[in-house]
């Protein structure tokens, strides 16, 4: 028996499409508020209509992955291994930046090899009252972040002149501890494997990221409460699962506060799909009579 | 589709570096730094493949810092340049290059003021104004036409702004808003960014 004729010219790609899957986080008064589809798939096929892309790294952070499953699974474990051993190390919780910098040199090595993970590390720093041990959530209710954290999250410079620029005094001062503003609230980083590692207030990974972007661009504001919150991201998600053929399923929604990050049980965009559909009847037959 | 410009005076160096972290089609940062400060008068700009430039800009960085530390005073703006080139040549026939253009940009006390231009090969020029990117192609003329040696801060500037224009008329990529600073014996000094309609 002859083998199959081999498959024709792929069709070149516009731009490189990677990592099949739609997750976003934004920073907003309430916290972080991360959210992702849950669609796995496999040269053109669904591999999983039920993958978890959202994992908690400890009590106070979320980690959303993209790109290899296996990947991102492995090196969001081996990150919370680190973390746990730095907290009991040092007595106090790595800040989020630091676990973005720490996963962002552990990934470096093996760049230009095939292992693809782009990961938003969600979180909250600061306001633990004993710092090695990790709670479910804080003992003290910092009650909404503090003034600098609404600063950096609306003027986003300060962070990256901060990290940069410690250029250390002469003689006196051998010890080079960062006691710096000891910095509380929340915080979002994009690191990825070829070596990005961005802070900012809004993200979204993955081939359905363009479609969420549009969405998240338009009506995220600093302002909005945890419910509109949750309503902007399952839009933002439901519409590029809507238009991308590589998202789709459900929608997971976690929410980080001072107190520790929840999930919302998960929803099947099947269902936002027919009352948009009820919603849009309801507003024509309306617009008829 | 990222830029960098330096411009050097009698006693100044002006530099200036777009403000977009892009990642395929999206724009992910619109205010990103690409300004590494190596020490209190030299700054290194950096632009080239993802992870490369923020590791290999830092990893001078922090070279720069520790030579200060074990010797008690700082790197000159021609040694910094040196050693920055010397590390990308000794990584450029390795299995790990780094592939990253760069501008150093420096006040010294004794030499005055310096830019240097450095590419992924390791080369490295010193030079009375240099630009890095596709907008480099738009902007070097207008340098050439219009630079003298004896610019003043102010003349600079317009120089600087004459090259914004013209990529916002000539470059297909929108780059909304330029971190612009200046480097003299005072130190490094943050100037207006300059931006471009509405954000």
């Amino acid at each position: 028996m002859n083998p199959p004729p081999a498959s024709p010219e792929p069709v070149p790609l516009p731009f490189p499409i990677s990592h099949g899957t739609t997750t976003l986080a934004f920073l907003f008064q309430g916290g972080v508020l991360a959210a992702a589809d849950t669609r796995s798939s496999c040269a053109g096929q669904v591999a999983c209509p039920a993958s978890l892309k959202i994992r908690p790294v400890h009590s106070h952070m979320v980690s959303t992955t993209s790109g290899t499953s296996a990947d991102c699974a492995l090196w969001v474990r081996i990150l919370s291994r680190e973390l746990r051993l730095y907290q009991l190390r040092h007595g106090r919780r790595l800040s989020i930046s630091g676990a973005a910098k720490l996963l962002s040199h552990m990934l470096h090595p093996f760049k230009g090899t095939k292992l693809c993970v782009a990961a938003i590390l969600c979180g909250w720093d600061g306001g633990e009252e004993d710092g090695r041990h990790d709670n479910g959530g804080t003992k003290t209710d910092l009650g909404g972040c503090t003034e600098t954290a609404k600063k950096i999250a609306k003027s986003l410079d300060t962070s990256l002149q901060k990290t940069q620029s410690s250029s250390p005094t002469l003689g006196g001062q051998q010890h080079l501890t960062r006691e710096k503003i000891r910095f509380s609230g929340p915080s979002l980083f994009y690191v990825c494997s070829d070596g990005t590692r961005l802070q900012g207030a809004l993200f979204s990974v993955g081939s359905g990221s363009p479609y969420a972007y549009s969405i998240l661009d338009q009506e995220v504001k600093w302002e909005l409460t945890l419910d509109e919150a949750t309503s902007i991201a399952r839009q933002a998600v439901y519409r590029a699962t809507h238009r991308d053929a590589y998202s789709g399923n459900h929608v997971d929604i976690f929410h980080i506060s001072s107190k520790g990050w929840t999930r919302r049980s998960r929803e099947d965009l099947k269902e936002e799909y027919y009352r948009e559909k009820e919603r849009r009847e309801r507003g024509m037959r309306r617009d008829v009579t | 589709m990222e830029y960098l410009v330096g411009i050097q005076g009698k006693d100044f160096v002006l530099v200036a570096a777009d403000n977009v972290a892009a990642s395929s089609i999206i724009q992910m940062k619109h205010d990103y730094d690409k300004m590494f400060k190596l020490s209190e008068k030299i700054l290194l700009l950096c632009v080239g493949e993802a992870g490369d430039t923020v590791q290999f800009a830092e990893y001078i960085q922090k070279n720069v810092q520790l030579y200060k530390m074990r010797n008690g005073y700082e790197l000159s703006p021609a040694a910094a340049a040196n050693f920055t080139r010397k590390n990308l040549a000794d990584y450029l026939r390795s299995r790990t290059p780094y592939h990253v253009n760069l501008l150093l940009a420096g006040y010294d006390d004794t030499d005055g003021p310096g830019l240097f231009y450095m590419d992924y090969l390791s080369s490295l020029a010193k030079a009375p104004f240099a630009a890095h990117g596709y907008g480099a192609f738009l902007t070097l003329s207008i340098l050439d036409r219009y630079y003298k040696p004896d610019l003043t801060r102010e003349e600079a500037v317009d120089l600087l702004k004459k090259c914004i224009e013209e990529l916002n008329k000539r470059f297909i990529m929108n780059l909304p808003s330029f971190t612009v600073r200046l480097i003299d014996k005072e130190g490094i000094h943050d100037l207006e960014k300059l931006t471009h309609g509405a954000k």
